[in-house]
């Protein structure tokens, strides 16, 4: 079947991306690029670095372009998978999606709509097992954003691996966090891994940090081989 | 040993990820045995060795076992416990002469329980995931436990443990997987 793929460059997307070209053909990463810093559906920081995710997995990437408005957003992200469906002619679509019934149940109705599979592989998967999995895998994941408290300036540009996940697993028992960071305690994105030709090199970035929320915003980054 | 069976479309999809691995995930955390078969490969001796069996749920577009039925006649002498999930419903209530019927509904929504079972406890309201396009008649010899007719949220056969619920347990309410596999 030939799929499409919502795609930010987080762990998350591209997670969902490797499972779906293991049994499917993934042919576009759609990635709807918000206006709004705290978009109610899509992944907004360095989001405008995941052409270059797209460009080293080696599919096309389809970018539409959002004001991040809850309702609005929510035709906005319509009309990109219409385009999916009438350029490449995806005849399902595929998310990140672990917890959020939200996101969930809101792509589940555009599919409906546009007679479209909807394909969630990541769906209540353990989170702690999915970062496990993630590590294990070859995928190098940078945290590229935190808004949550206990999370201090150290998590911001941190790199998840076992001493990460391990913390994330304690701050969950003691915080109530979701380790994934799916209700948007920190966000990430994949430099490397098994569907990467290539790996993403972060040549400047700068990190901003303020009670609880910090970003790291990648100012120049580039493809190299491996 | 609970048979986890795999109501998708085909063998290995990439659905099985989000609608059989969530159950086969419950089961393991409670150190129950399980085994997960697709509706196509499951054979007489599985069934007949098995203490239970969970029907999953499919995602919207997938009507295969709606059109396999015939695949399913096993379930009219299955007396062990069944917990049959959307699709699985659906199934159930195929095989049992019930309708399916268009009755879309996708998200979380109240859910009021009408009458007591020990899958689903005393009468009161939940909250569940919906995700169908078909919803069921209510067949003969079973009875409404949840919902209303032209709604049905959940079922149960009047003389053995054989249950249908439409929302998806996995989501949200995972404790009713959880007592279906006390129930042996």
């Amino acid at each position: 079947m030939f799929l499409g793929v919502l795609f930010s460059g987080g762990k998350d997307s591209v997670f969902a991306c490797r499972r779906a070209m293991e049994t499917d053909s993934v042919v576009c990463l759609i990635t709807v690029i918000s206006e709004n810093p705290d978009s109610y559906m899509f992944h907004t920081p360095n989001v405008r670095w995941a052409h270059l995710i797209a460009e080293a997995i080696g599919v096309p990437q389809l970018l539409w372009s959002t004001r991040g408005e809850e309702e609005a957003e929510l035709s906005d992200l319509r009309d990109a998978v219409a385009a999916a469906k009438k350029s490449y002619g995806i005849e399902g679509v595929v998310t990140g999606a672990i917890e959020s019934v939200y996101q969930a149940a809101r792509v589940q109705r555009i599919c409906r709509e546009l007679d479209l599979w909807c394909y969630n592989p990541l769906w209540q998967i353990d989170q702690v097992e999915y970062l496990r999995l993630l590590v294990e895998e070859g995928f190098e994941v940078i945290v590229t954003g935190v808004f949550a408290y206990p999370l201090d300036e150290s998590w911001v540009g941190a790199k998840i691996d076992d001493r990460l996940i391990r913390e994330l697993e304690s701050l969950q028992k003691r915080y109530g966090i979701n380790p994934s960071g799916e209700g948007g305690e920190l966000e990430t994105l994949v430099l490397d891994g098994p569907i990467l030709k290539k790996r993403i090199e972060i040549l400047r970035a700068s990190k901003t940090y303020e009670n609880y929320r910090g970003r790291l915003t990648i100012e120049e980054a580039r493809l190299v081989d491996k | 040993m609970i048979l986890i069976v795999d109501l998708c479309h085909k063998a290995e999809s990439l659905s099985k990820y989000e609608f059989v691995d969530p159950i086969a995930s419950i089961v393991r955390r409670t150190g129950s045995e399980f085994k997960v078969r697709h509706f196509s490969e499951l054979t007489a001796k599985e069934i007949e060795r098995s203490d239970g069996i969970v029907l999953c749920g499919t995602p919207l577009k997938d009507d295969l076992r709606a059109r396999r039925i015939e695949l399913f006649i096993w379930i009219r002498d299955f007396d062990r416990p069944l917990l049959a999930i959307c699709a699985g419903m659906q199934v159930v209530a195929a095989v049992f002469g019930g309708e399916i019927v268009p009755q879309p509904k996708i998200g979380l929504e109240r859910i009021e329980i009408l009458k007591e079972t020990d899958l689903l406890g005393p009468p009161g309201e939940i909250e569940g995931y919906h995700l169908h396009n078909f919803g069921v008649t209510l067949p003969s010899g079973f009875d409404l436990v949840a919902g209303r007719a032209g709604q049905i949220e959940a079922f149960k056969h009047s003389g053995r443990p054989i249950y249908g619920i439409i929302f998806h347990p996995e989501v949200r309410n995972k404790w009713i997987v959880e007592r279906f596999l006390d129930l042996g």
